[in-house]
């Protein structure tokens, strides 16, 4: 206890000296960037999830063609999960004479749980989102609906036994583009009408549906209890069974924050054990004088520990608070872009500032302080002896090792985090040995140049280990730093041009083998370019290399569901565009190819298949038999047709087959799809508009936020290298008073000085170009699933970059040191 | 062995054949060697010799900062080499201080909080108004609340005495106190060093080149390559 009082006391006089500024203001400035990217982050990622739950309009739903039994809601309330009813059937609507298909959506007062219903006042009024649904009596249709009808907003319709007024045309409807919806408009009515319009009768095709959103926890095992009572009557879906395409965009947008939020802990990690290293050394002749007057190596090292975990606790607390206000002004700034209100950081995101800075603090302070408690007293009198090394290595593994997994909590991402830790890890060791050589080749440099250029270049040389500690801390920073730049330009223009402007936005199935001339024609003379059909035929795999799918045992349940489910199967002679062969061989036309499958290879995990297996297929009766040739990796956010299954032409009879296709709909070709509609009834139309709309404003989101993130980042490492300078300057002070006792003019120990740092930059800023060339590569083909190439321009970047923040802020940092009397330093050095 | 000296009239300190070696790109090189030599309580004694003839490697052994190579030094009756460095600061603490050529004051630390340090250290309770009064008696009273860069040289090593006798210390071992300053602060520090020396009954070891400042020792022990060459009564 007493020891604890000494070291918060002697904590206390060292931060009234001034001997802890830069200590704390680099873990501030550290944690400050890591917390308000962490929080910044989350709140974004949440944001983006809920977008992306909203094509669901909702986080899970159960649905079924019976009404739902009573044990759903009740399984739903053990959860705690909000609930919400929708009730979905084919009906006609009547205005007067005229009479349209709809399709009718009766929704309870809690619909949706995710996203906001738009309506319109008026036809072609402009929309609005609005909280609530339509009151008992009311009806809100599509402006196809009123269109269809010759009405407008404030006329009545009837629905069955119902008479309803249409007091506003809906312009959005979340989940809307879930479901393969006809050309039939949908009418929104309240659930509480539905039992008055005496439409739902034994034998109708009614869809009931229990909509839940809640904890993402309670979801995941609420889900897995729904799972269970899976069947014939009920389905289960959720955004990953829902919609493969926005669960990509989400999980990427999350990997570019997580990415964004590992750099500035990367960033934060190298100041903090910049600024650790030298609070330690210059506690060396403060311990040695202690022992000397009696001060055991337990009280130095408890001493020093209070003192750790109390500036770890102030600084995390500060850092946490600083990051907070940075990422609300972030938040105001980007209010345009996240379009209304952002979820309050996660808790998580609050610990990870504190977290963090302990982790820090202890990390890389500790091992500093327990070579301190080995300290000969003896350098009281000789002050070259330096305390015996503990063995670093180990106990900065254990503190990089625990503070990634503080990161990992962070950035949930284990394929992200493994990626720039081990490129971090190689960072350090090649830029540890790349240092040595560059420092000892400047070594030879500095013959035949000027006092301050042998001065600078000396310095380096003679500082060898220090150099290249700082070349690495500088090179790691500038690295990090670098990728982000260059990079995020990148990776965000590759992403978003995975999704161009006329991305398919219409899915058209149900194309029987001689309607295909008709609708071909017909798109032609809507102006659509022509559309590639792929064949589609339902079919059930019914045995794997000759065993009975009954005898098959599936260590993953999501393997037996896949196969106890009709799937979509196709042919192709050609594999298909979005897709990619990652094991076997595509079928070559030119020979027989008849009886060869190709499966997507998570589907193939999950069913335990690999190449050379037979599948058996049951074709609408037909048995087909297929081996297994290679596996693919489907892109499926690129709207068009994928399939798990293709098959090898000639397989299946072509009979079978209708077609399927995906084409791009203008809002000005949208007569096509009425045309289409008159000419071929049989044809059901798939409107994915919503959900490309949806994707899109994930990526804007996701990058947006890396936009600003990034710039908050950046002047983050700034500031990490200005104090990482303000670190090494202690180191300069004496020499610099000494050269000028010497006779040098200010102008050379400047010049000096400078020299030294801008040197120092620009090799950090070489190796940093180099890292970030492989890190950049690593990241887009590994992460982000998208095509790396090297920029030239990372060079030249990192080594203007390096020299001139390296070199500016090395000056600004020694300047007071060198302008003031050299008295005054050489005096106070004989403290 | 024998630890414990229990002969009446027991030196405070004393040495027995110590030597120390250190291993050097050249080899093993004998920096001390064979040093015997006892001292009296109350007594002091200057050990002179040419730079690098070993006298602070003397000090430092007799002071139990670094350990012996052979022989044995007893601090206070006990034999330093049975302890662990633990061991011996804590027979240092509050009975043995330090005056050193470069003062070593702490920077971060106020000139009373320098001299406070070794009280706090043995857990003094009133340590304040004692440090306060130790500054007073060196002539620093106004200068207290001053940090080592605002002191001069003479300040500073004036701090330095005060901190080295506010415990009282049985034993003050100083390392060319003088080295960095000129002569006439030089002299002023050395009159106040004798003077709370004699007033507290200090036992006085003292490491200097400086023949005159040896001469105001009751005992100046000379050094040369490690070895003792003489003794000498200096007021005899």
């Amino acid at each position: 206890m007493k020891d604890i009082v000494a070291g918060l006391k002697a904590l206390w006089r060292d931060w009234r000296a001034g001997e802890l500024y830069v200590l704390m203001l680099s873990v501030v400035v550290g944690i400050s960037a890591l917390s308000s990217v962490a929080m910044f982050t989350s709140r974004v990622a949440v944001t983006v999830q809920q977008q992306a739950a909203e094509v669901l309009a909702a986080d899970l739903v159960v649905s079924s063609s019976r009404p739902l039994s009573a044990d759903l809601p009740r399984i739903a309330d053990e959860f705690a999960l909000q609930q919400a009813r929708v009730t979905s059937f084919p009906s006609v609507a009547f205005a007067g004479e005229a009479s349209t298909l709809i399709s009718v959506k009766a929704v309870d007062e809690a619909y949706p749980l995710r996203g906001r219903l738009k309506v319109a006042d008026k036809l072609f009024a402009p929309g609005y989102a609005v909280n609530g649904v339509p009151a008992t009596g009311e009806a809100w249709g599509e402006a196809r609906l009123l269109a269809r009808l010759g009405i407008e907003t404030g006329q009545r319709i009837r629905l069955g036994a119902l008479e309803l007024t249409v007091t506003q045309v809906a312009d959005y409807i979340p989940d809307q583009g879930f479901q393969f919806v006809d050309l039939a408009p949908t009418l929104i009515i309240n659930l509480q009408d539905l039992a008055a319009s005496d439409l739902i009768r034994p034998g109708s095709r009614v869809s009931h549906g229990l909509l839940l959103a809640g904890d993402p926890k309670a979801i995941q095992s609420a889900g897995d209890r729904f799972r269970e009572m899976e069947g014939e009557f009920l389905t289960v879906r959720d955004l990953e069974s829902a919609r493969p395409e926005i669960r990509n965009a989400a999980s990427r947008a999350k990997r570019f924050l997580g990415l964004a939020a590992l750099v500035s802990a990367i960033l934060s990690a190298v100041a903090v054990a910049m600024a650790a290293r030298r609070y330690a050394a210059r506690q060396l002749d403060t311990i040695a004088l202690m022992k000397c007057m009696g001060a055991s190596q337990a009280m130095v090292l408890r001493q020093g520990v209070t003192q750790l975990l109390c500036l770890a606790l102030v600084t995390g607390l500060a850092g946490s608070l600083v990051g907070y206000g940075a990422q609300e002004l972030l938040a105001w700034w980007a209010r345009d872009m996240v379009q209304g209100v952002l979820p309050p950081p996660t808790l998580s995101a609050w610990l990870v500032g504190p977290a963090a800075a302990l982790i820090l603090l202890i990390g890389f302070a500790l091992p500093p302080l327990l070579e301190l408690r080995l300290v000969a007293p003896l350098r009281v009198l000789r002050k070259d002896l330096a305390p015996p090394r503990a063995s670093r290595w180990v106990v900065y593994g254990l503190a990089l090792s625990a503070y990634f997994l503080a990161v990992f909590w962070l950035v949930g991402e284990p394929r992200t985090l493994l990626l720039v830790t081990g490129i971090n890890i190689a960072a350090v060791l090649v830029l540890s040995l790349a240092g040595w050589a560059l420092v000892l080749a400047v070594g030879r440099l500095r013959r035949g140049m000027g006092a301050a250029w042998r001065y600078g270049l000396a310095n380096i040389a003679r500082r060898g280990s220090e150099s290249v500690i700082q070349l690495v801390g500088f090179g790691l920073g500038l690295m990090v730093m670098l990728v982000l730049t260059v990079t995020r330009d990148d990776l965000m223009s590759q992403w978003r041009a995975t999704l161009p402007e006329n991305a398919p936005n219409q899915f058209m199935i149900n194309i029987q083998p001689a309607e295909t001339d008709l609708f071909m024609a017909t798109m032609d003379s809507g102006g659509i370019p022509a559309p590639r059909l792929s064949p589609l035929v339902r079919g059930r795999i019914t045995a794997i290399n000759g065993v009975k799918l009954a005898d098959l045992d599936f260590e993953d349940g999501r393997g037996q569901r896949w196969v106890e489910r009709e799937r979509n199967l196709t042919w192709s002679a050609a594999i298909q565009e979005g897709n990619t062969l990652v094991q076997g061989s595509w079928w070559d036309t030119g020979s027989e190819i008849a009886g060869q499958v190709s499966v997507e290879e998570d589907f193939a995990g999950d069913l335990g298949l690999k190449l050379g297996d037979q599948l058996e297929f049951d074709l609408s009766g037909e048995s087909v038999t297929a081996r297994v040739t290679s596996l693919r990796q489907v892109r499926w956010d690129s709207f068009r047709p994928n399939f798990f299954m293709v098959l090898s032409p000639g397989t299946v009879d072509e009979s079978l087959a209708s077609y399927i296709t995906s084409v791009h709909i203008g809002p000005d070709q949208r007569g096509v799809l009425l045309e289409l509609a008159r000419n071929l009834p049989g044809v059901t139309v798939f409107d994915v508009d919503a959900i490309l709309g949806q994707i899109r404003g994930v990526m804007d989101k996701a990058s947006l936020a890396v936009q600003y993130v990034f710039l908050f980042t950046l002047l983050a490492g700034i500031m990490v290298l200005l104090a990482a300078v303000q670190a090494t300057r202690d180191e300069r002070r004496y020499e610099s008073a000494m050269l000028r006792t010497l006779g040098a003019s200010r102008r050379t120990v400047l010049l000096g000085v400078l020299t030294e740092f801008s040197v120092l930059g620009l090799l950090s800023g070489l190796l940093a170009a180099a890292g970030a060339s492989v890190a950049s590569y690593l990241l887009a083909t590994r992460i982000f699933d998208l095509e790396g190439h090297w920029d030239g321009s990372l060079w030249l970047l990192g080594m203007t970059a390096g020299a001139l923040l390296v070199g500016v802020s090395g000056l600004l940092a020694t300047r007071s040191v060198v302008t003031q009397p050299p008295v005054i330093t050489l005096r106070g050095d004989a403290g | 062995m024998e630890h414990k000296d229990e002969t009446a009239n027991r030196p405070v300190l004393k040495a027995v054949s110590i030597g120390k070696k250190v291993t050097s790109p050249e080899g093993l090189l004998t920096i001390l060697d064979g040093v015997s030599l006892e001292i009296a309580l109350g007594e002091s004694v200057a050990i002179v010799g040419q730079s690098g003839a070993g006298k602070s490697t003397l000090l430092a052994l007799l002071a139990g900062l670094d350990e012996a190579s052979e022989g044995e030094v007893w601090l206070d009756g006990e034999a330093l080499s049975t302890l662990d460095e633990d061991g011996r600061a804590a027979r240092r603490a509050g009975r043995v201080g330090f005056v050193f050529q470069s003062f070593h004051l702490i920077p971060s630390l106020t000139a009373l909080e320098n001299v406070m340090l070794p009280l706090e250290l043995v857990g003094e309770a009133n340590a304040e108004s004692r440090a306060d009064e130790v500054l007073k008696q060196v002539g620093l009273a106004p200068r207290r609340r001053h940090y080592p860069r605002q002191l001069s040289g003479g300040e500073k090593q004036r701090v330095a005495i005060a901190r080295a006798f506010v415990t009282r210390p049985r034993i003050l071992f100083a390392d060319e106190p003088t080295g960095n300053l000129d002569s006439r602060t030089g002299t002023k520090i050395i009159d106040l060093l004798f003077s709370l020396n004699s007033a507290l009954g200090t036992t006085l070891v003292l490491v200097t080149h400086d023949h005159g400042l040896a001469s105001r020792c009751d005992r100046v022990i000379e050094i040369e390559d490690g070895r003792l060459v003489a003794a000498e009564n200096a007021s005899g």
